[in-house]
Order: structure tokens, then sequence, then C-alpha cells
């Protein structure tokens, strides 16, 4: 199935009445798409549109298609039959319930029998986190990094559908490199609203929104590609210092401040002169 | 003429699917609305003044309010019908909820939040187990996993109920229950009984006497257009 698979996002209107700025969007299994924007422009609810599989019938009155037609029912009702998975901006879970319950409900509700994979979901989910979770912990309990890693692990396990939605995963304080390395495993099509620049231009396609609706679709040509190599460059830096600071570094400005920031326009070597020159690690 | 009950604890989004209901009926469709609370409701108000519809209210006191929704309910058909209205849509107070307000020929509707705590279904089964639907409100606030938990434990206390969820604000997903409404058979011509029975054994609605309207009952009893309810019987 998920070899023919496509979803088809057919164009709606914007908070202002105005058709949006494509005819029909295409995505299938392997494709990576961003969605950049506002707070307000519309971005989660795009994503709900295409979780709840729209027929018209939400506020921007966009529909959605699986292989070129308005999909069955079982599609949007039942788990099971759902081809889409999505992690939402939520960091809690108000479920009264331990993980390991929590778990087999949902394995109940999407692979019924499959309760093999219980501890395989909770194994990846602590690959995302710093802090471990056990098969006990209330879900009530967990940390919002905690919980954001449970809810992408179980829709890479549990869920394991052809298409899967993440809104903001950057902002949990989990491991977003590991995060995106087992998202793209398994040849599924990742629909990720993000505010942050590197996963925003990495993705195939990149969905800038304003006023409700889609602007624009932008297709990269590869004149971002320098652009896309630098960020590399800082999201390392980034990850490394970030990674120090959890673990109790302190660090000691060395050289005359401000000097090398004005001094150079390139982000990237901003930064490195920054880390390099400025700050010193210990 | 058709009849909607629907029934769920406070705060659920009773009234918001009430909204969603009559702004998406279909054309002809001329709906009368009635609310039953406790000691206080605007819900009459606002919908009167949204959608220009009949409206009305019954505040129930000390007395039951689900019980005086029984008892009211054939007067309210009949002040509908009346008023020339095709549907009647009767929304609870949302107490207790051991109690199902839903009769024969009814659509009966249990709105339930998906923020509710995953155990809530398992304490209102009465509420559940004899509605036909259960509109399940605010899965926008949860994550999907969470949601669809929550959905597996209406499943454990009625394995067959079909299921909306929605977040009722936006009307999402409640294309399957305007399809149901619209299905939904007018009422026939014998007598409307309520499908459970309320269990206070207090007055003979809650021994078990299924009629609808205060003149099949006695104990505590109230007609639609009296201000206060009076008591019926030895």
């Amino acid at each position: 199935m998920t070899q023919q698979f496509t979803l088809t996002i057919e164009s709606g209107k914007n908070r202002l009445g105005e058709q949006e700025g494509f005819d029909r969007i295409e995505i299938r299994p392997g494709d990576t798409l961003s969605i950049v924007g506002p707070t307000g422009s519309g971005k989660s609810a795009l994503i709900n549109d295409i979780e709840t599989l729209a027929q018209g019938d939400t506020i921007t009155g966009r529909r959605i298609l699986i292989n070129g037609e308005e999909p069955p029912e079982s599609f949007v009702r039942e788990p099971a039959f759902k081809p889409i998975s999505m992690i939402t901006q939520n960091t809690r879970c108000l479920a009264d319930l331990s993980v390991e319950e929590f778990l087999l409900m949902h394995i109940r509700a999407r692979k019924p029998g499959r309760e093999d994979l219980l501890d395989e979901t909770i194994n990846l989910a602590n690959t995302f986190t710093g802090e471990e979770i056990s098969p006990e912990s209330r879900m009530s309990g967990l940390s919002g990094g905690q919980t954001r890693s449970l809810m992408i692990a179980d829709a890479l396990v549990i869920g394991d559908t052809p298409i899967l939605l993440l809104d903001e995963i950057e902002n949990a304080g989990i491991f977003k490199d590991r995060v995106i390395q087992s998202l793209h495993g398994g040849n599924k099509a990742v629909i990720l609203v993000t505010h942050d620049p590197y996963l925003a231009l990495t993705a195939g396609r990149r969905i800038v929104m304003r006023h409700g609706g889609v602007a624009s679709v932008i297709e990269p040509t590869g004149k971002e590609q320098d652009l896309i190599e630098d960020l590399a460059l800082i999201e390392d830096r980034m990850h490394q210092i970030r990674e120090k600071l959890r673990l109790g570094a302190s660090f000691s400005s060395g050289s005359p401040s401000g000097s090398s920031v004005s001094s150079s326009a390139n982000p990237s070597e901003v930064l490195t002169d920054v880390v390099e020159q400025g700050m010193v690690y210990k | 003429m058709k009849l909607l009950i629907i029934a769920g604890p406070p705060s659920g989004g009773k009234t918001a699917v009430v909204r969603q209901i009559i702004k998406n009926l279909p054309e002809g469709s001329l709906p009368a609305f009635l609310k039953i609370d406790v000691v206080h409701a605007t819900e009459d108000e606002e919908l009167a003044e949204e959608f220009g519809i009949p409206v009305k209210k019954v505040y129930s006191g000390d007395v039951c309010p689900d019980h005086m929704g029984i008892l009211v309910l054939d007067d309210a058909l009949h002040w509908a019908e009346n008023l020339s209205r095709n549907i009647l849509i009767v929304e609870s107070a949302g107490l207790c909820l051991r109690c199902t307000p839903y009769t024969t020929y009814s659509l009966g509707i249990a709105v339930v939040s998906a923020i509710s705590g995953t155990n809530s279904p398992f304490k209102m089964t009465p509420l559940l187990a004899l509605a036909d639907v259960a509109v399940v409100t605010k899965t926008d606030l949860v994550s999907q996993a969470e949601k669809e938990v929550f959905r597996e434990s209406i499943r454990k206390v009625v394995p067959g109920i079909d299921i909306v969820e929605t977040n009722a604000i936006q009307g999402t997903g409640l294309r399957y229950l305007i399809r149901r409404i619209v299905n939904q058979p007018e009422i026939g011509s014998d007598p409307i009984m309520l499908r459970g029975s309320p269990p206070l054994g207090v007055c003979t609605v809650c021994i078990g006497k299924k009629e609808i309207g205060w003149k099949n009952h006695f104990g505590v009893i109230r007609p639609l257009d009296m201000p206060e309810p009076l008591y019926r019987g030895d």
C-alpha cells in the first residue's frame, strides 16, 4: 500500500476569503514538506485538515484526497485504518493511565494483537529524551520532553503510517537530530510545521502560510544549498553547546565583546567567531 | 417531527454541538430548542438570538433535571408542533450521568469531551450505552494518540456505538452526525417511551414507568407552562 500511496491537498480559502496560492499539492512516500509562517497564519489548521481528511467541512474548505479520491470513511473514523499519524504540540497527556496501559490501549486501537510493540515504543522514546521513561510512569506525570518523545515513538512504531504530521517538534528539548533520523527511515511522507530554519530549508518543498491559508509553495532550486550548509555548521555548534550546557558546563567570555559579531555578515562565521573566540569552553 | 436528545456532563460542549447542528441542518429544517437546567442556563437566549428559532427553558430547581425533562417532553413536542417546527432539539443539564434521557423515536446524542479523563466513559456507562451516537468534543486539545485511546475507552463501554470526533467550535468531523440526523426517522404513532429506567426510585418515572408527559405520572410533576412543579398523589 505504501508504494502507490498519494495524498492530495486541494486548495481552499484563507481568512480573507481569497483562494489559496496553489491548486493542488500531491504528496508521496519519501517526500518531506515543511510548513512555515507567523503564529496564527494557519499552520496547525493545515495539518489538522490533513489529519481529519477534511472534505470541505472545515473553516478553510480544503479537501484531502487519497490516491486521487475521497478516502473511505474507515480511513477517517477507524484508527486501525487511518493512514496518518500526527504529533501535535501537546506536551501534556491528560490520560489517567500508566505509560504501559496507555500504549497497550493505543495498540488495541491501531494494531490489535501487536502487544510486542510496547517495549519497542518505549525504547525508541528513550533514545529521544535524556530522562528515562519507564512503563510504570504515569502519563500525566511525564515531563514535556518525555511526552513529546513518547508521542513521536508512538507515531513511528504503533502508528507506522505512510504519512506523518509533526507540529513544531523542535520545541520539546528532545534530541532533534535523532528524531529526524528516525523519521526518514521507512519511506514515509513527512510534513512538518516548523520555525527552525534548518528543518524548514532541508525539506523537499516548503509551504508558506499567511492569513490562514497557503500563500505559496516553494520548490527549492538548489540555490539555497550554501545557506543549508552554513546552517548545518551552526546547528552542529548549537548542539554541542546545548549538550554541554545541559551537563552543567559554564562558559567565560574571553575576547572583546561584540566586535567579532558586528564585523561579519555571514551567520555561520558569526557563530564560529563567538564560539571560538568569544567563549571558551572549560 | 424529529426528536434529538442531547445529553452529557456540564461544560462538555453540548451547546457547541447544538450550534453546529442548527447551522448545518439541510434546507427546509425548522428546529425548535428546549433547554433543561437546574438553576442557570443562557443557551436558549443565545440560540434564539443567533438563529432566530423558538426556544424554551425549564429550570428544575430542587428536582432532578432529567426527571423534569421526562415530564415536560410531550408538552414540548406539542409546543414545537404548534409552531410548525419539524425538529425538536432537547439539551439536558447533564448532572448525575446515571440517568439516560433518551427515548424511543429520538436520536440520542451523548456529548463527552476528550479532556474528561480516560475513565470517564466508565463512569457514565448508562449515558453512553443507551445513546445512538457519542460525540467526542475538544479533540483539538489532545494528541492524536490520546484521542484514539479515549475512543478505545468508549468502545470498551459500548463496543458498537457510533463515535464522532470533533472540535465543535470549528465543526470538524460533524458531517457524520449531520448524516445521522438527516437519516433519522420522524416520530411514529406509538407512544414515546424512555429507553432506560432512571435509578432514583422516588416517583413513577424512577420506578420504571416509561411513558412521557406529566399526565402519566404521580409524585413531583410539572406541565411545561406551569412556573412551579407540583405534587400529584397521596
